[in-house]
């Protein structure tokens, strides 16, 4: 373990009964990172998340926060980490300053510094016009602005936070992206998605979660190459047929899609293949009109990942 | 400290609802009632007292009785007042802020029940002030009345006790109330089987047996013992359910 590692995750399982929602995950998040989890439906983001906080007891495996285990010293862990749930725990019928006034009490601020700790949470969340408005009455926005604002007071090493983006206009997405990416500067944050712009806007690093397991763990520049894939859509007005096409060197297949338009696999090495692809269309007349790189979607890379997974199981 | 902050925010959200403030007005009301016959029956009675040996007191006549019917009549709104007390916090799913603070377990219990605890002592704030009316026009047995008061109050605390126990039992407010309620009741009346003399330990588990003395002013430390009991019991219960439910939900 490395000093600087905040949260480390060792050997993680967590059974339903039978079911095995988490199985076998482990992983470390520095000072600075922020680390994306990504992940279908059901794939056991959200209970990993609830482990690391402390919500929900591990079948086995270890937790450890900034050092303390999450289980053996509850404390000293929960004191530097701030968590919020995918639906916000938020007092319906409490204002908003008398909500952070509680939160700040239990997360043991000093009483004399927690005027300014809400201070400063409510001007980072956008908060600074509804502090006496009553939660209940928010729009969901602003509640969980509250929620995020709720995970922050107290200043944590580590924050979780469970699709903090649901439910949000485009502009606060932004701005609560934007806030995120400023907590990455000197604590560790992990949040979960399933939207994959968003982990290309704030993440550092990001984790695949299928069915419990971890397939995928990488920098962001890992995930955009498998993102794009060596797949050509072309067009022609006078196609040649498809086998003089899988004929051309570092082709492995082609599919005719009918009027001219074919899809074309190339091999990953051949980073030039497009290129030549083009020239060759000059110089043989196939009139070539359209051509794209085929960009993957996140299921499509769900799908990948897990084939490889099973491949290899 | 957590612990005091947890309670003022329990307190604080009784008293944001309708509920808590119809519950005082309805104990109040009914209450009210009862003294106000108490006194007629007291009235009644005065003129043949002076010719009773050792004649009962205004306290035994008017307060004793009350207190008795207030414990009766609180039975049934206590488990009201409790239900809430953590069935909320798992249906709005508001623990996970609890569970992921430096808090125990034991502190969230506590904080839990001390907010009861306060609003059970406004309560009785409320009741006691009937009886010191009558301060105004005559002169009680404090003494005796205090020790009414504060039978009833070990009462309450361990039908609160009980009930935030039910009420960590279940994520509907409905079934805890009603399992509080049907507890309590089964307390009460536990020592109705036979006629009291076989059943030692029956007798020793109802809740009345242990009230009745007080409200006589007999203060015995083996009864404020079982209330004691009672409420750690429960209490423990309680946190032990509360880290038992992050093994399980």
């Amino acid at each position: 373990m490395s000093t600087d590692s905040l949260i480390c995750v060792e050997h993680l399982y967590r059974y339903y009964g039978p079911l095995c929602a988490v199985d076998d995950i482990s992983f470390e998040v520095r000072r600075g990172e922020v680390l994306g989890f990504l992940g279908p439906n059901g794939a056991g983001k959200s209970t990993t998340m609830q482990i690391i906080s402390g919500n929900l007891a591990p079948s086995a495996g270890r937790v450890l926060v900034n050092g303390a285990d999450i289980l053996d010293q509850p404390r000293r862990a929960k004191t530097g980490l701030g968590y919020l749930p995918d639906q916000p725990p938020l007092y319906r019928e409490m204002t908003v300053d008398e909500y952070l006034w509680y939160c700040a009490r239990i997360k043991r601020i000093p009483r004399g510094a927690s005027r300014a700790a809400i201070e400063r949470v409510k001007e980072r969340c956008g908060l600074g016009a509804v502090g006496a408005r009553v939660i209940g009455n928010l729009s969901k926005g602003y509640q969980q602005r509250v929620g995020i604002a709720q995970a922050i007071v107290h200043a944590p090493d580590v924050v979780i936070l469970d699709e903090p983006t649901v439910g949000l206009d485009p502009i606060q997405i932004r701005e609560i992206r934007a806030l995120i990416r400023e907590l990455g500067g000197d604590h560790a944050v992990i949040l979960s998605t399933h939207i994959l712009p968003e982990v290309q806007a704030v993440c550092d690093r990001v984790q695949v979660i299928h069915r419990g397991r971890l397939v995928f763990d990488d920098s962001i520049e890992g995930l955009q190459r498998h993102m794009f894939m060596s797949w050509l859509t072309v067009a022609m007005h006078n196609a040649p047929p498809a086998a003089t096409l899988a004929a051309l060197p570092d082709v492995v297949c082609v599919e005719d899609m009918g009027g001219g338009h074919m899809r074309l696999q190339y091999r990953p090495e051949a980073a030039d293949f497009p290129e030549r692809m083009v020239a060759r269309a000059v110089a043989e007349g196939w009139r070539l009109h359209e051509i794209a790189q085929e960009r993957r979607s996140l299921e499509e890379i769900f799908v990948d990942l897990t084939r490889a997974e099973e491949a290899a199981a | 400290m957590t612990v005091l902050a947890i309670a003022g925010r329990e307190l604080r959200s009784l008293f944001l609802s309708p509920l808590a403030w119809t519950l005082l007005a309805v104990v109040q009301l009914i209450l009210g009632y009862m003294f106000v016959t108490q006194i007629d029956f007291f009235l009644q009675l005065q003129p043949r007292l002076p010719g009773i040996l050792d004649a009962p007191g205004v306290t035994e006549i008017i307060v004793a009785p009350m207190l008795g019917n207030a414990a009766l009549v609180l039975l049934l709104i206590v488990p009201l007042l409790t239900m809430r007390l953590l069935a909320d916090e798992f249906r709005n799913r508001t623990l996970p802020l609890l569970f992921s603070a430096p808090v125990s377990m034991t502190e969230i219990v506590l904080g839990k029940y001390l907010g009861v605890i306060g609003f059970i002592a406004v309560l009785l704030g409320l009741i006691a002030l009937m009886p010191l009316s009558l301060l105004v026009g005559g002169t009680l047995d404090i003494g005796t009345m205090c020790a009414g008061l504060f039978g009833l109050f070990l009462l309450l605390s361990a039908f609160a006790a009980i009930g935030l126990f039910m009420s960590a039992l279940t994520g509907q407010p409905a079934v805890a109330a009603i399992s509080t309620f049907g507890a309590l009741l089964m307390l009460w009346i536990i020592d109705w089987s036979g006629d009291g003399s076989g059943g030692g330990l029956l007798v020793w588990l109802s809740m009345v047996r242990h009230y009745e003395p007080l409200l006589r002013g007999a203060f015995s430390s083996a009864d404020v013992a079982y209330y004691l009991i009672v409420i750690v019991t429960f209490l423990v219960l309680s946190a032990r359910r509360l880290d038992s439910w992050r093994l399980q939900h």
